[in-house]
């Protein structure tokens, strides 16, 4: 791709990039959010078209107009949001579009050797013939890698391919794309997780503010370079030093006992004011289901919550509210935000019956203000409070739901993944948002896959397994082998 | 980024919105305008000037009246991305239960008035609450549960009726269904009416938002803490609630409550004027406004073939097209505004 430019009204998203991919090769692009990898890799993909400069393929200039030429080309994409038909079975996805056919009718048998010859090639089997809904993550990306290789995709595209991946999957990602390394593919691989980029990636390409910054091989660029690089300044990255507990704290958070089958099995714990609780454990082991119960999204079957000392009786989300629990849920997309609202109205929604005049209307100027007031403390980067929250980066994004919750007077604060998929910079914003409530005496539960995050910003942590807490330990004590060891279900 | 810069940033960006929302508001009212300026000028010049009249403008006002209200609450339910396929049954349902009440009350002047409106406003909510039942216990879809309701709704009428017309016998309606303030119809009143609090209702109040909200990311309302179900149940209470008031006004227009009366074609109208008037059938966005102007310019439509002398079925192709373009336009302009 040579000097591609292109501009969105009042943004230029890519100004003169140009990029290179070996046959045979793991280039890794890297780089904050709204850097434009993903706009770059659009072009590439057919779904956006570059203004300028111009995409070569085995020395050939190729015009890429749509996905379909794309796909003709040899570019194959592999979205983070997959795009496989859910109540399709994995044959049927991967030999959609190039369906084989005895006269009129449909060869299944057919379509499932090519199928399995494809699965074969990745050295991965899985059940072919359920529903690709039923199938983990992790599987359905692999019916997505077949789908490509289907399609002859001799340039495959794989855009943050670990982020909803437990370990072991993610090891099994890495032998795949080995494979189809040996076999002479080219691979763009996008990510936020630089430490995994030594395991996969031969050279690495850094894009800030849609130009690239620098392309290196990976054993020349050490991860403060690539840091440096990507945010623009030599950024130290380390978290903020939490509030110590004051000695008489009292519990705010009290948790006995909680049931919710199948993944809350006798859950409890106490968190105090001003304390940072972390949970860890591998995904599935039932960290998101805890938060739910707690909050209220699912109804639990048994058990007493206490928030101060007052036992509260939680049937729904809003009896969480009203007891004083935000919970920050992990996908911010489908259950934390109504994309098609402006920002304003995102952030006053859980808490409207604050925002009426005296006839009982919604009072825009009150709104206003007070959206006003969290985009200014919370540094939301957002032309105004009318933007449509759709139109704003992942990381702008989390701080409206985090808006949403600091508008009402909630005590305890459930963070389900909090800094997942944003950028380095908001990270940061965030824990030193969450040290600042912790300081105010709020409780917070911060449920994380990232373990540098859960070592660095938790007082205490809690590792869960199966529904069940399998140990608790003080941060003092707590080392990543420790915390792998005992989620995986070794002796502790 | 220093803090400073993030400021200038944010301003240069906010003036980029500011000016791209400047755009997007002119270039809706330039095309409104001309679109409409043409219809007019076009209507006036082949219908010899008799468009422009006051009577005639009138005229199209009074023939909309029907449409719109039941427009109106379908602007509720399709927001939530939801359907009320029995509006036009309810009209016929709710017309039949208001003569019977009538004519068997005793009751004379205002009394009778209010009590007859009062039963068939209660026909309608609970229709609408026995349609939002399932689809809110059972997450059935609401294409089906009002559909269900649209074929027994309308048996009931038909039965509760005996098949024909009921005449109304008190006289106390009338004045309803045809009287004037000054020249404008009463039915007329009572739709703008109607509409300025559905208005209020969506746009001002936290109900409003909230019907916003479940139709953009019913699970992010949810755990906002909104009360889905019941939103959702007041949605199609509402619409049935309209339903009833057409039901009366027909009643008070014809002196009689007929089985017949909602069975044309009021609910696809209806369905029409909500989305040419710009409110999306995937839910999240819309306006009563909108839906308004929908349903005046079907309205406008009709009319202008009537005064040129287009035969009815010639006129049901224009309509079909019509709304097809108006469809089309919009996505359009979205797509231009989007670049």
């Amino acid at each position: 791709m040579r000097d591609i430019g292109k501009s969105f009204p009042g943004v230029r998203a890519l100004d003169g990039v140009t990029l290179d991919l070996y046959a045979g090769e793991v280039l890794a692009l890297v780089g904050e959010n709204g850097a434009g990898k993903s706009t770059l890799m659009k072009i590439l993909a057919g779904a956006y078209q570059a203004d300028q400069g111009l995409i070569e393929i085995d020395g050939r200039r190729v015009q890429i107009d749509n996905p379909r030429a794309a796909e003709r080309l040899g570019v194959g994409m592999i979205y983070q949001e997959f795009n496989l038909v859910p109540a399709l079975d994995a044959i049927e996805n991967i030999t959609l579009g190039e369906e084989p056919q005895r006269g009129i009718f449909l060869d299944k048998k057919r379509a499932a050797e090519m199928a399995s010859s494809a699965l074969a090639e990745l050295g991965i089997t899985l059940p072919v013939s359920v529903e690709v809904f039923r199938l983990s993550v992790a599987q359905q990306q692999m019916v997505e890698i077949a789908k490509a290789l289907l399609k002859k995709a001799r340039i495959i595209v794989m855009d943050e391919p670990t982020a909803a991946l437990t370990g072991r999957e993610i090891e099994r990602l890495f032998a795949v794309i080995a494979k189809l390394k040996a076999a002479g593919n080219g691979i763009i691989y996008i990510s936020h997780r630089l430490e995994e980029l030594p395991r996969v990636a031969d050279r690495i390409t850094v894009l800030r503010d849609g130009r690239v910054i620098e392309t290196r091989p990976l054993r020349d660029f050490p991860p403060d370079e690539m840091v440096r690089a990507m945010v623009g300044r030599k950024l130290e990255f380390h978290f903020p030093d939490l509030p110590a507990i004051a000695v008489d704290a009292p519990v705010e958070l009290s948790v006995s006992h909680l049931v919710r089958a199948p993944l809350v099995n006798d859950v409890s714990f106490e968190v105090k004011a001003g304390e940072i609780l972390g949970i860890a454990g591998l995904v599935g082991a039932g960290r998101s289901e805890i938060a739910r119960a707690i909050a209220g999204a699912d109804i639990p079957q048994s058990g007493t919550i206490r928030v101060g000392n007052r036992p509260v009786r939680i049937g729904s989300p809003s009896d969480g509210i009203e007891a004083g629990i935000a919970f920050i849920t992990e996908d911010r997309k489908s259950q934390g935000l109504v994309l098609g609202m402006p920002v304003r109205e995102n952030i006053t929604l859980a808490h409207l019956e604050d925002f009426v005049n005296r006839e009982h209307l919604v009072d825009r100027r009150k709104e206003t203000a007070a959206a006003a007031k969290f985009i200014t403390e919370l540094k939301i980067r957002t032309p105004s409070p009318e933007q449509l929250v759709r139109n704003l980066s992942g990381g702008n994004q989390q701080k409206v739901v985090l808006a949403k919750w600091l508008v009402g007077a909630a005590k305890v604060f459930l963070f389900d993944e909090p800094t997942r998929g944003i950028d380095v910079g908001s990270k940061a914003e965030i824990y030193g948002l969450m040290v600042e409530l912790a300081k105010r005496g709020a409780a917070i539960v911060m449920i994380s896959s990232d373990l540098p995050e859960v070592l660095g910003m938790s007082h205490c942590i809690l590792v869960v397994r199966d529904g069940r807490i399998v140990a608790n330990l003080p941060r003092s004590e707590a080392t990543p082998d420790r915390i792998i060891t005992i989620a995986a279900g070794a002796a502790a | 980024m220093a803090d400073a810069q993030i400021k200038a940033a944010v301003t240069e960006e906010a003036e980029v919105a500011r000016a791209k929302a400047a755009r997007t508001y002119w270039l809706r009212l330039i095309v409104a305008a001309v679109g409409f300026l043409i219809v007019v000028s076009i209507a006036n010049r082949y219908s010899g000037g008799s468009f422009l009249q006051p009577s005639n403008l009138i005229r199209v006002l009074r023939q909309i009246t029907y449409e719109a209200i039941l427009a109106f609450g379908q602007t509720f339910v399709i927001i939530t991305a939801g359907i009320d396929l029995s509006v036009g049954s309810l009209v016929s349902l709710t017309g039949v239960v208001m003569a019977l009440v009538a004519n068997a009350s005793g009751l004379h002047g205002f009394p009778l008035i209010a009590v007859t409106l009062l039963c068939g406003l209660a026909v309608g909510a609970l229709a609408g609450w026995v349609n939002a039942l399932p689809v809110v216990k059972l997450n059935l879809p609401p294409f089906i549960t009002t559909l269900a309701m649209m074929l027994m709704a309308l048996g009931l009428s038909y039965k509760l009726a005996g098949g024909r017309p009921i005449p109304v016998i008190p006289p106390d309606f009338e004045n309803i269904g045809y009287g004037t303030i000054g020249p404008i119809p009463i039915v007329v009143v009572w739709m703008i009416a109607i509409a300025v609090i559905a208005s209020v209702l969506l746009m001002r109040t936290r109900f409003g938002r909230y019907v916003f909200a479940l139709g953009g990311n019913e699970e992010a309302a949810r755990l906002a803490g909104i009360g889905v179900g019941r939103v959702k149940t007041l949605v199609y209470v509402i619409s049935g609630i309209c339903a009833a008031f057409v039901g009366f006004l027909l009643m008070a227009n014809f002196s009689s409550g007929s089985p017949n009366t909602g069975t044309g074609d009021e609910l696809l109208e209806s369905i029409a004027a909500v989305v040419v008037g710009g409110t999306s059938l995937m839910g999240g966005r819309g306006s009563i406004v909108g839906t308004f102007f929908g349903a005046l310019l079907i309205g406008v439509l009709y009319n202008v073939m009537n005064l040129i002398g287009v035969e009815s079925y010639t006129q049901k192709i224009v309509l079909g097209a019509v709304i097809l373009l108006a469809v089309i336009l919009d996505e359009l302009r979205k797509r231009y505004i989007q670049r």
